[in-house]
């Protein structure tokens, strides 16, 4: 086998430096009628032509050649090869949590970089290592309010991620926690009035997504002053993390829950992504997840160490902010290396261009008779529209033109049952979307 | 340093800043394509929401200085592309570079998890492929490959055994764990809502059975067990232990972490274990990546299968696979979205390339632990005697005499080229160095690595300061981890901010 490096003479040699006659006898602590008779039935081996021909098989069985209108939380966005180059380096690749400094600063310090970016880019004063993506971001950023509060009711907007609610819900069920959902208006943002009438002195935190679920930027400062008045914390989700270069950071929170999957990484099916949870300095204490910081070394020399870890599991145990150990940080790193080859000017042209082919789109899409927009709160790349018929058959004719069609809004909210929500970033051209609101138009126009 | 030692020091690196600090305004790496549709004046579009500034503090720099930034700090970092790192627990093996090839190939890397199911089928045969090799592997029943780590694997195993006692009345209150186990084992339980007790270890590092006796009752409702253990041994008593567990109703957790000693060899399923996670970045070789990500697959027995994350996986008519989101007693989500997918990817594509012999990757792992143990046996104290699987326990005792603990060994290995060992875990080892090679190491670089580390025995012998402050040839020396944590500075601010937030 190509990956092992002994030969059958050298695994004799150290056989027989062990003294013992087989393999076998080095297995004699399991008992005898649990050790395995026969082979697995596993398929392979495979050579790596092999193994390449086989996934290479398998994408060509999925959209391959298709254009896509689909957001939602996982967005499509332009990656440097000098990404995949820097993250494919084996220093990078195959090296374990930095829990050795000495040997680990490529590491360390790429991670206090990463942190710096995301504080830069959320207002916030500390910003973690990362978590595995931005609904269990959310999730562990309600986590750490109720450890600074105390308290345990959860208001969450229902115009939040859905399946973001559904891992809170999962979390929260056996935390004591109880979870409440805020309606969102018809600006399409969150009800504050309703949001008021919930908020009590037992919340510990009010949690709303921006740009929220159907794309729609949530005004933060009423949501922060109701919230605090209460005694809260307000937690603001970013699942479109790209919207930041272009939209005010959510300075107002007490904490933010983001999902970068936009800096670098591809939507891969749904993973792996990066979450990243930050915060306002003073809670630092109740953060979950890793963090590097800065020191010296003996000589005075800068050098970074993962610090705070009486926060942590392989310390405090079950008394530990969370139960997080590996998390995503290769994807951190992508980020990093994206952000910073975007940098100052890069991520707001990404941004600009993001924001002007939704508004481009919206407005082809205004033209077709029986549409209109669903809500008129602003929106970066994302935007809900309604239809005069089903989105699932409009999507089925889409399909035939080889596009895959916007985010059928009904299957998480019934009352939105012709709504979709039609996502367009910078590697959406103008003929795609042209050629998309053609489409609907079409399927429109087209008898029943 | 020690004449005998034939592995070369790494080359030092010159000094490299913070990206922040090498900015400077008007510099770009990255263009993008003309804009084809007309500008918008984000202003007017935005309203109050505009950022009226680019983001502040924000690094400018060219392409060039990225690659020399990010390539330079590389070279800080130690690897398995650059040697053995026989971190115990952690399974540092072999990456196949053909894994991150396949991950990010067109078709697999740019899909869309809401993409239509009939447009996704490649996707899927990945996904029901890797759920029957691993079902294989294990033993088990029925799988989920949602959970993003082996800790989301824990907490996603115990809702499952909290849905399937809640539904005969009772979740139950404790969940038992021996004084062994991983930090992740109580943090996640008490997640899942459980009180923590402590199971001790026997003098031979196996389970108290005295004490599991005593604890188990109709209020406990699983102990969670790592086999091997995290002393490297097996636990014989496995199949025992179930059955106290079962007689009371309760259920039996195995913490896959130490699956690389037994893939192949034998079935968690086959010995009584109702539910278990797998960290694929361990045993099934996706890269760590400096902390990861990872994916830890829960498989389970039968009576749990209702309860799975949704959505499940499910074969129609006619072989079409679709996703099934309808399950009434779900325990729910754990992540957005399917799972770690391009990390499924690369399990699938490692178990491929072995097929059925995975088995040898296990005997060859098993064989190196125990000829380090055999080499270092005597020199190092080995606490725990009974047979190693994939990783070895010695603890410092001998070398503590002079005043050298295992940080200090493990600090001074890094000068004779290798990443140190697991240091201080298990907790029941007083001073522990946890050893695991991995099949991924020649005889050869076993054989570097038991001269070194008898060198660094003899160092502490007859000159322990030596140890003590080590390691003496890399770019930074000890840090100071104190000052860290007392004063925390956890990001880059210009300077200018820095003097104003001094007063």
């Amino acid at each position: 086998m190509r990956y092992l490096p002994k030969s059958p003479v050298e695994r004799q040699e150290m056989l027989d430096a062990l003294g013992v006659n087989s393999i076998e006898a080095l297995f004699s602590s399991i008992p005898e009628a649990y050790r395995l008779k026969k082979p697995l039935n596993l398929p392979g081996p495979l050579s790596e032509a092999e193994v390449i021909r086989y996934f290479e098989a398998r994408g060509a069985e999925n959209s391959l050649g298709y254009s896509s209108f689909l957001g939602a939380g996982v967005y499509s966005h332009l990656r440097s090869v000098v990404t995949d180059a820097i993250l494919q380096r084996g220093e990078f690749l195959t090296s374990y949590t930095p829990y050795q400094a000495e040997i680990a600063q490529g590491t360390l310090q790429a991670i206090f970089e990463f942190q710096t970016l995301m504080c830069q880019l959320t207002g916030q004063e500390v910003a973690n290592a990362s978590m595995y993506d931005g609904s269990t971001a959310t999730t562990e950023a309600v986590l750490m309010a109720e450890r600074v509060t105390g308290r345990r009711r959860v208001l969450v907007a229902r115009s939040v991620h859905p399946e973001y609610r559904e891992v809170l819900r999962t979390y929260a069920k056996n935390s004591g926690l109880t979870v409440e959902e805020i309606a969102f208006g018809v600006k399409g943002t969150l009800d504050i009035n309703g949001l008021k009438s919930a908020l009590k002195e037992d919340v510990c935190a009010v949690v709303v997504q921006s740009p929220n679920f159907f794309g729609a930027i949530e005004t933060l400062a009423p949501v922060a002053e109701a919230a605090h008045s209460a005694g809260s914390l307000l937690v603001v989700a970013v699942a479109e993390a790209l919207s930041l270069g272009l939209v005010k950071a959510p300075s107002e929170a007490d904490i933010v829950a983001m999902e970068g999957q936009s800096f670098g990484l591809a939507p891969s099916y749904g993973g792996p992504f990066v979450g990243v949870v930050a915060s306002r300095e003073k809670f630092v204490r109740q953060m979950p997840g890793r963090l590097a910081g800065q020191t010296t070394d003996q000589n005075g020399q800068r050098g970074f160490v993962l610090t705070l870890a009486t926060r942590e599991q392989h310390i405090r145990r079950e008394k530990a902010t969370s139960n997080i150990c590996t998390n995503q940080a290769l994807c951190a790193l992508a980020a990093t290396v994206h952000l910073t080859l975007l940098g100052k000017e890069g991520i707001r042209e990404m941004a600009e261009q993001n924001l002007a082919k939704a508004q481009f789109a919206l407005g082809e899409l205004e033209k077709i008779p029986g549409i209109r927009r669903s809500f008129p709160a602003p929106f970066f790349n994302e935007f809900a529209v309604e239809l005069p018929r089903s989105v699932k058959m409009l999507n089925a004719e889409l399909l035939k033109n080889k596009i895959v069609g916007p985010f059928v809004l009904g299957s998480a909210y019934p009352e939105l049952s012709k709504h979709a929500l039609v996502c367009v970033t910078e590697t959406t051209s103008r003929a795609e979307i042209e050629k998309f609101a053609g489409g609907v138009k079409a399927a429109l126009e087209s008898p029943l | 340093m020690n004449e005998k030692i034939r592995k070369a020091s790494r080359h030092t690196n010159q000094n490299e800043g913070l990206i922040f600090e090498k900015s400077s305004p008007g510099k770009r790496a990255f263009e993008l394509p003309p804009l084809d549709v007309p500008a918008v004046d984000a202003s007017k579009a935005l309203g109050g929401a505009y950022r009226n500034e680019g983001v502040e503090g924000f690094p400018e720099v060219s392409e060039i200085e990225v690659i020399r930034h990010f390539t330079r700090l590389s070279t800080w970092n130690y690897a398995i592309d650059l040697g053995m790192y026989p971190l115990g627990s952690c399974t540092m093996k072999y990456n196949p570079r053909v894994n991150e090839y396949v991950a990010r190939l067109a078709g697999i890397a740019t899909e869309h998890p809401y993409q239509p199911q009939e447009l996704s089928q490649g996707c899927l045969k990945i996904l029901s492929m890797l759920e029957k090799c691993l079902l294989e592997i294990t033993g088990m029943d029925a799988i989920t490959l949602q959970p993003a780590a082996g800790a989301q694997g824990e907490l996603t195993g115990l809702l499952l055994i909290r849905a399937y006692l809640q539904k005969q009345g009772n979740p139950r209150k404790r969940v038992l764990i021996p004084d062994s186990a991983h930090g992740t084992n109580p943090a996640t339980a008490v997640i899942a809502g459980y009180e923590v007790e402590n199971i001790r270890s026997n003098a031979d590092g196996q389970v108290d059975m005295a004490h599991l006796h005593e604890q188990v009752n109709e209020d406990v409702a699983a102990l969670m067990l790592t086999n091997p253990s995290t002393l490297g041994i097996f636990e014989q008593q496995i199949p025992k232990i179930a059955e106290i567990l079962h007689a009371h109703g309760a259920l039996l957790y195995m913490d896959g972490a130490n699956m690389n000693a037994l893939a192949g060899v034998t079935r968690p399923g086959d010995m009584g274990v109702d539910v278990m996670h797998l960290n694929l970045h361990k045993t099934f070789s996706t890269p760590h990546g400096g902390g990861g990500p990872g994916a830890g697959p829960v498989a389970m027995k039968k009576i749990l299968e209702p309860f799975l994350p949704v959505p499940i996986l499910v074969e129609k008519e006619g072989g079409r696979l679709a996703l099934d989101f309808q399950r009434k007693e779900s325990i729910g989500r754990v992540r957005a979205f399917g799972g770690n997918f391009g990390v499924l990817v690369r399990a699938l594509a490692y178990i491929l390339a072995y097929g059925p012999g995975v088995r040898q990757a296990t005997e060859d792992a098993v064989l190196n632990a125990n000829y380090i143990r055999k080499g270092l046996e005597g020199t190092y104290d080995l606490p725990y005697t009974r047979p190693s699987m994939h990783e070895v326990v010695f603890s410092d005792a001998i070398q503590k005499k002079h005043g050298v603990n295992t940080m200090d060994i493990a600090k001074r290995l890094i000068d004779y080229g290798f990443h140190p060992y697991t240091t201080a875990f298990p907790l029941i080892v007083p001073g522990a160095l946890m050893i695991e090679p991995t099949e991924s190491e020649s005889k050869e670089e076993c054989d570097y690595f038991i001269d070194a580390m008898k060198a660094v025995a003899e160092e502490a012998e007859k000159n322990p300061e030596l140890v003590r402050t080590a390691p003496h040839t890399t770019r930074v020396r000890r840090l100071d981890e104190v000052r860290a944590a007392r004063k925390p500075v956890l990001r880059w601010k210009p300077s200018v901010k820095r003097s104003e937030a001094a007063d």
